[in-house]
């Protein structure tokens, strides 16, 4: 009963989220084609050595940890310190630097004739030739072991800064997608939103720097500011939305439209060029983490759940369904069809615009050359994720696995080395394969033999010499059925 | 051959001259359909044969497998198992192109026809006589003059489709059949949208073709239609074959007996409302041609029938009455309130309700739940502050697939995969949990089985008697006269008359009012 239950489950999530597999299987294969020897460095290095080294052989022994200069391995000489103190050794010394400072260091401790059971190093400097003849150089150094962290092998993909940076890269596509999911639910489209991302950055970066003080802008300044070009955003998407509810305008050409002038409105507003006068600290949305994750991220995923939570638990989530699914049927169940549409273009707007902020701090500055073609990268990720441009159908957690989707693949081919140009035409033909794949498997795989096999099986069978005259065949159905 | 021969003739000799005519040529030959959807195992093994020169009508409450049939025959579905004989042969249709090509047409109850092309581009579609690429109009004009004279009809083949009446429609799918050189032609609920002289005009079309030859399968829900116009009828229930019958031995009451493997008493439940006051007035509703100083009053516990040929007028004042087409003037009035109706949800806000007649366009979500179709309109109920409280939707329609035996395999099934008659439960099950005082029910019944049709029945007089307006639009007149306290035709937009007491009226009395 317990093990129907989980099927049923896996495959209601199956038939759900059947994308999941698509992105899980992309993973596995960059996961497998990234698999490489890894050298590991900073705290994690340190931290990887300190566990492969033994206890010191006796109370207080000494160690020197011997590191470059570089921020990477700072945080190697600071985290493997602390570590092999708290393993019981005494660190007699820390060198970062040259080759010559570490010989400097061991010649240091050799005179003072405290003894020194082990050099700590990184890949790199634990085999300076300095350290490796030290035995020679300095007999009184005669027991001294030198370590440094292990290699292993790991994908480049699974390495969690990479994760880390897929995640963050698609973050504005992400954002903007959850409006666009609710546009194509109500069966529209919106072709503003990479114009309206554009918009939003040069708002955003020029009410900074003419409102609220250029670079000296207070966090409370900048706040209202990202919120005027998010609210300037949502009036767009509102004024779209109203022309297709209450004119009956096609969703592709007013969005077509407000494309164009929301495109040309930022190029006006910032004379065409980018405008760089933000505070340092507007990079805090961009590129602050919070707890090792990304703000962005952190804010997409706080989006999604909140976006998940209207759609399956609202009545407003309901009635854009409804929309979407028959708007005759909805308007005569009591729906308020058009408010309904409003509310979709108008939030999508905003979300557009919300996206627009998160670019600006991205890049910390707003352009209006930003958002090119996103829209077409955003209505990918929302057909990907299971959507139908028929509208009533998708989820707004599909359509983060489908931006997900484009990450990887994007992700993953920057990782193996595919030019930019061909990435283009992989990426198409993966949005393309994706979309083919989830069609079977909803139309079934009957549907796909049935097409294939009506071209052989067509032709009629010759006349049978064995086949009745007309008339004189099998008893009929009546006396069969009538007994 | 030779066993043909020889076996026949003493088997005849020795019996009882019992001979009439020879038997005409088998034209199709079916043996051990079987078909199963998810879920559902739509043919269990059925039989059929048909001869050229007769109509074979098929018989069966909705889900008793009649479409899936259909569909076989035209190639839509490929069956799992079971062999097609055309004319003898083997047949393996995978495109409804492959059945065409073996002579088998099919007119569906939803035209296949482009509404904006004409009828001769429609006839000639995909086979469009041409010389060397170009378009031989003229000839194509020809042919299709021809096709609609065989079959008595007067259509201007270059009338653009969506300007033909459902009728006319009906007759340019016939000829397209017909140039195909169709010798099987299957009629799926031919009668359902047109009006009675449109029907007699259909039969007479019917047996002109039969006199040619032609094998026609004929499907309908409307029994008194059969004895008119078929030979033999064949009873499906539950996809299987329970019966043949040749039309000259069978009553109507053993083919419901038949169909729903149970006796009807009668048809129509006794009604047992004695009408109140007025609790609906409508004066001098007026839209545009269709709806003409339209004025009338529905009492408390009052079924009120609207009926009048199609066209006359009847669906169009139910969408004034809703909102669902702003009327140009009039008065409505609930209780002595007077209502000012703009919109579809000023109605329901003011407790009416309407059950359109097209469920599949306008009264569900076809991809979408049940339980979501179901909810649509109560979501002030089942919500709080905007959130769903889906506990209470899933009890409530649970309590409604109990009373209204409404066959539902989960709640979260696709209002798509449910069959006709289950469709309109799940409309009247959100209209119910409404409690709406006011219910318009435009065609109730249409498409339904007639197990279904009786619950309905029942439901409405349940309502009547709970104290609620209804309004009844029907084209079926024994429904008209069984169900009504009080009947109104309709003619040309007007109210063409009244009839106090259907117990002593007939269908004559209707017809006379609705044709003016």
């Amino acid at each position: 009963m317990l093990h129907q239950k989980n099927k049923g489950w896996f495959a209601s999530m199956l038939a759900n989220y059947g994308m999941l597999i698509v992105l899980l299987l992309l993973g596995a294969f960059f996961s497998v084609v990234t698999l490489e020897e890894q050298q590991p460095a900073g705290a994690s290095g340190a931290r990887r050595l300190a566990r492969e080294l033994a206890r010191p052989s006796k109370p207080g022994a000494r160690a020197l940890i011997v590191a470059g200069e570089s921020r990477e391995d700072a945080e190697f000489a600071a985290e493997l310190a602390r570590r092999l103190q708290a393993g019981g050794w005494i660190v007699a010394d820390t060198v970062r630097g040259q080759p010559a400072e570490a010989r400097e260091a061991l010649a240091r401790i050799a005179g003072s004739g405290a003894g020194l059971e082990l050099v700590a190093g990184t890949f790199t400097t634990a085999r300076w030739p300095v350290l490796e003849e030290a035995a020679k150089s300095f007999p009184a150094l005669s027991g001294m072991k030198s370590a440094w962290p292990r290699s292993y092998r790991w994908p480049n993909f699974l390495k969690s800064d990479n994760l880390l940076n897929i995640a963050n890269q698609i973050a504005v596509i992400a954002i903007v997608a959850i409006g666009m999911t609710l546009v194509i639910i109500t069966a529209g489209i919106d072709l503003s939103v990479g114009s309206l991302i554009a918009l939003s950055a040069v708002v955003c970066a020029l009410l900074i720097r003419n409102v609220a003080g250029a670079e000296q802008a207070s966090t409370a300044g900048m706040t209202l500011c990202a919120f005027a070009a998010i609210a300037v955003c949502g009036v767009v998407g509102l004024f779209s939305g109203a022309m297709v509810a209450a004119f009956g305008i096609p969703s592709f050409i007013a969005t077509l439209s407000m494309m164009l002038v929301a495109s040309g409105l930022a190029f006006i507003a910032a004379k065409g060029q980018s405008i760089y006068q933000v505070p340092e600290s507007f990079i805090w949305l961009g590129r602050g983490t919070l707890c090792g994750l990304p703000n962005a991220v952190l804010l997409m995923l706080l989006l999604y759940a909140g976006a998940h939570w209207v759609m399956t638990q609202t009545v407003l989530g309901r009635y854009l369904y409804a929309v979407g699914g028959n708007a005759e049927a909805a308007r005569l169940s009591g729906v308020p069809v058009k408010a309904v549409l409003v509310a979709a273009y108008a939030v999508c707007g905003a979300l557009a615009g919300l996206g627009g902020v998160v670019m600006a701090s991205q890049l910390k500055s707003g352009a209006p050359t930003y958002g090119q073609m996103y829209e077409l990268y955003v209505i990918a990720a929302v057909v990907v994720g299971g959507a139908s441009l028929a509208g009533g159908e998708g989820r707004v957690l599909g359509t983060l696995i489908g931006a997900f989707i484009i990450a990887v693949i994007q992700n993953g081919m920057n990782l193996t080395g595919v030019e930019s140009y061909t990435q283009k035409v992989v990426l198409g033909l993966v949005i393309l394969g994706a979309v083919l794949l989830d069609l079977l498997k909803r139309r079934g795989w009957q549907w796909w033999r049935r097409r294939s096999a009506a071209a052989p099986g067509a032709s009629a069978e010759p006349i049978s010499a064995a086949a009745p005259p007309p008339g004189q065949g099998a008893p009929t159905a009546e006396a069969n059925r009538d007994a | 051959m030779d066993r043909a021969l020889s076996s026949t003739p003493p088997v005849s000799r020795g019996m009882t001259v019992d001979r009439t005519e020879p038997p005409k040529p088998l034209l199709l030959e079916a043996r051990g359909l079987l078909k199963s959807f998810p879920g559902v195992q739509a043919l269990r093994g059925v039989d059929l044969e048909l001869r050229s020169g007769e109509v074979l009508a098929v018989l069966g409450e909705n889900g008793a497998g009649k479409s899936t049939l259909v569909k076989i025959l035209g190639g839509a579905h490929p069956p799992d198992a079971g062999t097609l004989l055309i004319g003898g042969r083997a047949a393996h249709f995978h495109t409804p192109v492959d059945a065409q090509r073996a002579g088998v047409s099919i007119i569906y109850q939803e035209f296949n026809l482009i509404p904006a092309l004409s009828a001769r581009e429609n006839i000639f579609l995909g086979r469009e006589r041409s010389r060397f690429g170009r378009l031989r109009k003229a000839e194509e004009s020809r042919q299709a003059r021809a096709l609609f004279q065989r079959l008595g009809a007067e259509i201007d083949p270059e009338a653009a489709c969506r300007d033909l009446s459902v009728a006319q429609q009906q007759l340019v799918e016939v000829a397209k059949a017909l140039s195909l050189d169709a010798r099987i032609l299957v009629l799926d609920e031919p009668s359902a949208a047109l009006t009675t002289p449109e029907v007699n005009r259909l039969f007479a079309i019917v047996r002109d073709l039969r006199a040619q030859g032609l094998g026609l399968i004929y499907i309908s829900h409307r029994l008194e239609e059969l004895f008119a116009i078929a030979d033999r009828v064949l009873v499906l229930r539950d996809g299987q074959l329970v019966g043949i019958r040749a039309i000259g031995e069978v009553t109507r009451g053993q083919l419901i007996d038949l169909m729903v493997g149970r006796k009807m008493e009668q048809e129509f439940p006794p009604r047992a409302v004695r009408p109140g006051n007025d609790r609906l007035v409508v004066r001098n509703l007026c839209r545009g041609r269709k709806v003409r100083d339209v004025s009338f009053s529905i009492r408390r516990g009052e079924v009120l029938g609207l009926t009048g040929l199609v066209g006359a007028g009847r669906t169009e004042v139910a969408r004034c009455l809703f909102g669902a087409d702003r009327a140009d003037s009039g008065a409505i009035e609930l209780d002595g309130r007077p209502l000012r109706i703009r919109r579809p949800r000023d109605a329901i806000r003011a407790g009416l309700a309407l059950l359109t007649e097209d469920r599949k366009s306008q009264g569900l979500m076809l991809g979408r739940s049940v339980r979501e179709n179901f909810g649509l309109p109560n979501l002030r109920r089942f919500s709080r502050l905007g959130v769903l409280r889906e506990k209470l939707e899933r009890s409530a329609l649970a309590r409604y697939a109990a009373s209204l035996r409404l066959r539902l395999p989960r709640q979260d099934e696709l209002a798509r995969n449910l069959s006709g008659g289950n469709q309109q439960k799940v409309i009247l099950a959100k209209w119910l949990e409404r409690d709406c005082e006011v219910v318009i029910f435009d065609e109730p019944t249409r498409g339904i089985d007639v197990g279904a049709k009786f619950e309905v029945h029942q439901l409405i007089n349940d309502l009547a008697a709970r104290g609620k307006a209804i309004l009844m639009i029907s084209s079926e007149l024994p429904e008209v006269l069984g169900m009504s306290d009080r009947i109104l035709v309709m003619h040309g937009g007007r109210i063409a008359g009244e009839l106090t007491d259907p117990t002593r009226a007939s269908q004559e009395d209707i017809m006379r009012l609705a044709v003016g």
